[in-house]
């Protein structure tokens, strides 16, 4: 199966560890891996900041780029959420062929590829940050709010990892405060809102946070590093690669 | 309108300040959320159940005029006078009138969230009209001259010792009491002479039914009741939209109201009005106030499907972490956010900023309001009609520049990581604010692309 693996900028730059185990881990399924050269950003940070009007060069860009695939792969909630609902290039058909075919990765490994074991370990405590845009927005897993049955596609692929126990959190799927933009333009309650997710991870002894995006991720990790704590953060994909 | 003394993010860095006092707002608030949450599960039902209030709502929305005329005859017929008002100060002024009538200077009130909406406390202070809001949160927010920070917990932002030094200062209990029971029972009392000695009393609406003229208030101490009855006027002020169409309907919205607002199976006292007692005159005022022009606009008008059950300001981990004082708007809160810019879009600029955009609001709220989606689009509005600062503008027009162009974002990726000052969320060379309580990533040796292509080849 061929695939166009889409890196959002954050990853691309900053956790460049993230897209290289997604793309081992997409290979090791038996994917062929495609990684098109010329793409940016998903035009995110422009539209939720109110400036979705600026984001046609960006759309086209990011057409351009992926247009001639069937599977699109992204270790990023939050940027495929965008893209899906969002993107509209110049050529809307191939606009919304795109937003049908975008997958997050974890979403993609269940429903596509259907993996249904991996041998893999990870003997430590793990503490899952359901970040909301995978879950309300993909709908990743079911939400607390919502009288629904439960699941969770993050949780069923962790639950393969040998050795790995996911701890229950107090809040299971309370937002981490980053938001975009809203993490410097609200810094007093995007800040309170990481320490406040932080303390439900640490009231439950985890060594480890991990979740699919890695933006919600960055944010804990720059709290984590700053009150000199042990946990550490780690995007799902490194560990299901392993 | 008057000017904001602070912005959502100013007001939210001083609330959090005392980081004990906003652990405990977070964490009272998180408790109603529970209770909210084992209160729907008992229902199996509870999605169905709120898709039929969305339903009745936007049909309502879309025949609201057929359905206020129906409501006017009813309600006429019944003997009720309607009264309309256009906006804030056409409902004061009627209120106004209808006290002065009356050869009276006082009034008693229970909760009404259009009153605060349209300011009528203070315009009648300023008549010399003295209005006593009877609900305990209401009165306790009013002796200390703050607008409610919550619109169904209006004194949600304030701990019992604060209470109880409100209450020594302006009931005279006892210095220090935090009994809730004592200080219950003196508020009692006071209230007590006060429904005794009032001629009008005003109550808010929360569903008015077009079939019948009748309408439902909702409270749990039963202060609405205990105003009108002994009132020869009763006023009721509603916002248009507080239309159903049929009585069958309160079926609906009675279940879907108390067990989203406080996670009871239905309010203590659900009080039904058709006509006034023999002796006793009683009017409705239907306020538009900027409600038909939400109607209006495609993207907004289903936020008029509110029922102000407050489900979206216990869920909003924002709202939970800035009290509800930061939204300088009488209705705080996510819906808050989506409903103020319609008033006036310069003041309300900063609301719909106030989101992580997390859309907990939307799902929780009974009568499926697309909450964060309206706050995405009110973004997009602010930013098109200028309300959005030219700084920040920049910021983003050259982050979009960068973005837009594979060579340009390469060239500042190997430039030092471009990302590390001009990273999307640290427009406006924001990166100091990110600094404060954070560390940044390490910088990587090589970004993901130059792995790709030391490793593949480029293919
Ligand atoms: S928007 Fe929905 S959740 Fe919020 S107060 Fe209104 S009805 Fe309740």
């Amino acid at each position: 199966m061929k695939v166009a693996l889409f890196i959002p900028c954050y990853i691309d730059q900053f956790y460049p560890q993230v897209g290289i185990a997604t793309l081992q881990l997409l290979e090791k399924l038996g994917c062929e891996v495609i990684f098109p050269l010329n793409q940016t950003c998903c035009g995110q940070p422009m539209a939720n900041s109110g400036f979705e009007h600026l984001n046609k060069d960006c759309d086209n860009n990011f057409v351009e780029n992926f247009k001639d695939f069937d599977y699109i792969v992204s270790p990023s909630g939050s940027c495929t959420l965008h893209v899906k609902e969002h993107l509209h290039g110049s050529d809307e058909q191939a606009s919304t062929h795109i937003r049908k075919h975008l997958y997050e990765l974890s979403e993609f490994l269940t429903d596509i590829l259907k993996v249904e074991s991996l041998s893999v370990q990870f003997p430590h405590r793990v503490g899952l940050h359901q970040s909301c845009h995978g879950q309300r927005g993909l709908k990743l897993a079911q939400m607390s709010e919502l009288v629904a049955k439960p699941f969770s596609k993050t949780e069923h692929l962790l639950n393969m990892v040998d050795g790995l126990s996911l701890m229950e959190l107090d809040r299971k799927d309370e937002c981490c405060g980053f938001g975009g933009t809203f993490c410097v333009t609200e810094e007093a309650i995007s800040v309170k809102m990481g320490k406040d997710r932080i303390s439900d991870h640490t009231r439950h002894t985890v060594e480890y946070i991990t979740g699919t995006d890695v933006s919600c991720l960055m944010h804990l990790e720059g709290i984590l590093k700053r009150q000199g704590s042990a946990i550490k953060v780690k995007h799902i994909a490194e560990i299901l690669n392993g | 309108m008057n000017n904001i003394k602070q912005d959502h993010a100013s007001a939210s860095t001083e609330f959090n300040k005392d980081e004990a006092h906003v652990d405990w707002h977070d964490e009272t608030l998180w408790f109603v959320r529970s209770k909210r949450d084992k209160a729907v599960f008992q229902i199996p039902e509870w999605e169905q159940l709120r898709e039929a209030g969305s339903q009745i709502k936007n049909h309502v929305l879309s025949n609201m005029h057929d359905y206020l005329v129906e409501f006017e005859k009813k309600a006429t017929e019944n003997g009720i006078k309607i009264h309309w008002a256009a906006d804030g100060q056409e409902h004061n002024e009627i209120v106004y009138s209808i006290i002065k009538n009356e050869g009276v200077n006082r009034m008693v009130k229970s909760k009404s969230m259009l009153t605060e909406e349209c300011h009528l406390n203070e315009f009648l202070k300023e008549k010399g009209v003295e209005v006593i809001d009877s609900d305990l949160g209401e009165r306790i927010v009013q002796m200390r001259q703050e607008p409610p920070s919550h619109i169904v917990l209006p004194a949600i932002h304030l701990k019992r010792a604060e209470v109880g030094e409100t209450f020594h200062q302006h009931l005279g209990t006892e210095k220090g009491a935090t009994d809730p029971q004592y200080l219950t029972e003196a508020a009692r009392q006071h209230l007590r002479d006060t429904f005794l000695s009032r001629k009008v009393a005003l109550t808010g609406v929360n569903f008015a039914i077009a079939e019948t003229g009748g309408f439902v208030v909702c409270t749990n101490e039963g202060n609405a009741d205990m105003g009108v009855h002994l009132a020869d006027v009763h006023i009721a002020s509603m916002g248009f939209e507080k239309i159903i169409p049929k009585v069958e309907h309160l079926g609906v919205f009675l279940r879907l109201l108390a067990r989203s607002a406080t996670g009871q199976p239905i309010t203590t006292f659900s009080s039904h009005f058709h006509k006034p007692r023999a002796g006793q005159k009683m009017h409705i005022i239907i306020v538009d106030n900027g409600r038909t022009k939400q109607l209006g606009r495609p993207d907004f008008r289903n936020s008029l499907k509110c029922i102000r059950c407050a489900a979206c300001f216990n869920t909003c981990p924002v709202y939970r972490r800035s009290g509800g004082h930061s939204y300088h708007t009488a209705i705080a809160g996510p819906i808050g956010s989506i409903l103020a810019p319609n008033l006036d879009m310069a003041r309300n600029a900063d609301l719909p900023f106030a989101s992580t955009l997390c859309g907990s609001c939307s799902n929780v709220c009974p009568v499926k309001i697309d909450i964060h989606e309206q706050l995405y689009k009110w973004r997009q509005v602010l930013v098109q009609e200028g309300h959005v600062s030219s700084v920040k503008s920049l910021g983003i027009k050259s982050m979009s520049t960068i973005l837009s162009s594979p060579s340009f974002y390469r060239t500042a990726g190997k430039l030092g990581r471009f990302l590390m000052k001009n990273s999307p969320f640290m427009t406006n060379n924001n990166l100091n604010v990110w600094y404060q309580h954070r560390d940044m990533p390490d910088v990587p040796k090589e970004s993901f692309r130059e792995w790709f292509i030391r490793e593949k080849g480029g293919k």
